[in-house]
């Protein structure tokens, strides 16, 4: 499957793991979809057969209410089978709405309490260089969460400890659950506080796979001994028309058996 | 030898054994005792500033990657400045991060107020899977830390650093979720925790020469709680004091009360600070206002039998 398909399932996979409780986390999955159909065809060195093995790179997703984009990529890798997307939030799943480390194949971190996941994802890199491991870890934050102080101290962790096989992906779909990110409380300039903090900092269109490629190659590239940041500008509900037009409201909204519909048709 | 180096020392000697052992600090690397570490392993020790949050979550990360971290500071900034994240990434996601928080209560003397907390075991005690482990000197804590380190899962301990006396000998053996019985006596049950078991042993002599036999169970483990040796001591003396340096909300009254009420109905009392904030002071002045002295103990032992 080639990228651009990829991204297509992960977003049609993503609204049926959300259409099957009938409402969720559907704009902050659909942004995030491109970078994971990018790193998980590109990057991610995982095996859906050894989920835990100990030579892997590692994703936290901080921005733990994306759960079900994150679920759609590993089912369609083959870490669990496509089924359990049905059993999102429903009693004793291994799908929860926000990611468990102990409940799926293939989540690295729990996260969802936000503003946690840059620390943690600071800690297994750190594991990493006590080991000997040159493999990455990937941290995908939302823009609204970087609100949240704890982020700020992990930054200024990773930058003092040279964390170089670190890279942040700041999801900036410019909204959070009370409105537009810069009315409820601003948080540009996010290249320039990043690059403050001691990150190599790129921003790049989150939609554009060949742009986000090539920014995880270049900073895997870099010999500077900084962790890294990319900053994507997405639009929170991409790739279904009534979701990207929606606003605010599609943080958290209904999966209907019309929109559901709807939504596969647009994402044929 | 304070608390602290015997806990340094027998981290180095652990460390020098166990190459999954990772120590954390928050800018308190000196003040913990642990910096003595950061020469011998430098790979091994890392000292995040003052930032409890990220330190606490540097330490599930390194958990997740199969280490056994140790986080440090004093007992409030590593229990309830940073609660969510050990009730989220800690305890709710299972990792095995050894809390360590310095000072509890009372023992925060000058710097009280704002560093002094007697709510730090209530919040750990309340979190699932979270074992607790009140220390009362340097031998148990250099006898526990070898099943602490062993010991898969959360856990919290508190300490007090520079104290110097000790209750126990070398002869001392830990044995993690039992309580010490330390003096055996038909009138009343004395359960105490941490450094309150000197204040209870003293007691307990001066019950004796007024003809009053007690039970003394040292509990270092709060939770989980040695429910069979209170019980069965309840049973023979059908009174029960506890006596902590903790709030009576939440901490070893709670515990004993929570088992008790279910298992064998008690008359009890509690020699804990009731609800009154913290403030600065000498120690002997602060256990005087809050009521943790040996007489408080004595006193409230009394009242307990006089009232059968």
């Amino acid at each position: 499957m080639d990228v651009v398909q990829f991204s297509k399932e992960i977003r049609r996979n993503t609204l049926r793991c959300l259409h099957s409780q009938g409402s969720g986390h559907v704009g902050g999955s659909l942004s995030i979809a491109d970078l994971l159909a990018v790193l998980y065809s590109k990057h991610m060195h995982v095996d859906p057969n050894d989920p835990r093995a100990e030579d892997r790179d590692k994703l936290v997703l901080s921005k733990g209410h994306a759960g079900p984009a994150l679920y759609a990529t590993l089912a369609l890798k083959g870490f669990f089978p496509m089924e359990w997307l049905d059993t999102l939030n429903r009693l004793g799943t291994r799908l929860p709405s926000h990611v468990n480390i102990n409940l799926t194949p293939g989540v690295d971190m729990t996260a969802g309490s936000l503003g946690q996941g840059l620390s943690c994802a600071c800690g297994l890199a750190l594991a990493n260089r006590a080991k000997g491991s040159d493999r990455y870890v990937y941290v995908i934050t939302g823009e609204g969460e970087l609100q949240e102080g704890q982020n700020w101290e992990g930054a200024m962790f990773a930058s003092a400890k040279h964390l170089d096989h670190l890279i942040v992906f700041v999801d900036s779909n410019k909204m959070q659950i009370d409105g537009l990110t810069k009315d409820v409380m601003d948080v540009e300039d996010l290249v320039a506080k990043f690059s403050a903090f001691g990150f190599e900092t790129q921003r790049v269109n989150g939609h554009d796979h060949k742009a986000l490629d090539e920014a995880i190659v270049r900073a895997k590239q870099s010999r500077e001994h900084k962790p890294h940041c990319i900053v994507m500008d997405t639009v929170k509900g991409k790739g279904v028309s009534f979701y990207e037009t929606m606003g605010p409201g599609v943080h958290s909204t209904t999966v209907t058996d019309e929109q559901y519909l709807a939504a596969l048709e647009e994402l044929k | 030898m304070e608390v602290r180096k015997e806990y340094a020392g027998e981290l180095a000697r652990l460390m020098q054994q166990n190459d999954k052992i990772y120590i954390l600090d928050a800018d308190l690397a000196g003040a913990g005792g642990t910096k003595a570490l950061y020469a011998q392993f430098p790979d091994r020790c890392v000292n995040v500033g003052v930032a409890e949050a990220n330190m606490v979550c540097v330490a599930v990360g390194l958990s997740a990657s199969g280490f056994v971290p140790f986080v440090h500071s004093f007992a409030p900034f590593a229990t309830r400045r940073v609660f969510d994240q050990i009730a989220v990434s800690v305890s709710y996601s299972e990792q095995n991060v050894k809390i360590v928080g310095f000072d509890p209560g009372v023992h925060t003397t000058y710097n009280g107020g704002t560093h002094m907390t007697f709510e730090d075991i209530a919040c750990m005690r309340a979190l699932c899977n979270v074992a607790v482990l009140d220390i009362v000197d340097g031998v148990q804590l250099r006898k526990a830390l070898p099943y602490i380190v062993e010991y898969k899962g959360p856990m919290y301990i508190r300490f007090v650093r520079k104290q110097t006396d000790t209750l126990f000998d070398e002869n001392y053996q830990f044995r993690f979720g039992k309580a010490d019985k330390l003096r055996e006596g038909a009138d009343i049950t004395i359960v105490a925790s941490g450094t309150m078991l000197f204040d209870a042993v003293k007691a307990c002599e001066q019950l004796a020469k007024k003809g009053i036999g007690a039970d003394l169970l040292g509990i270092h483990t709060v939770k989980p709680l040695d429910e069979e040796a209170i019980v069965c001591s309840a049973r023979k003396t059908g009174r029960v004091l506890t006596v902590e340096n903790h709030s009576i909300h939440g901490g070893l009254y709670s515990a004993v009360t929570e088992v008790l009420s279910a298992q064998c109905p008690t008359l009890c009392d509690a020699v804990a600070v009731r609800d009154k904030l913290t403030q600065v002071g000498k120690l002997d002045d602060l256990k005087r206002d809050y009521g943790l002295t040996v007489d408080d103990i004595v006193t409230r032992a009394e009242k307990l039998v006089q009232s059968k």
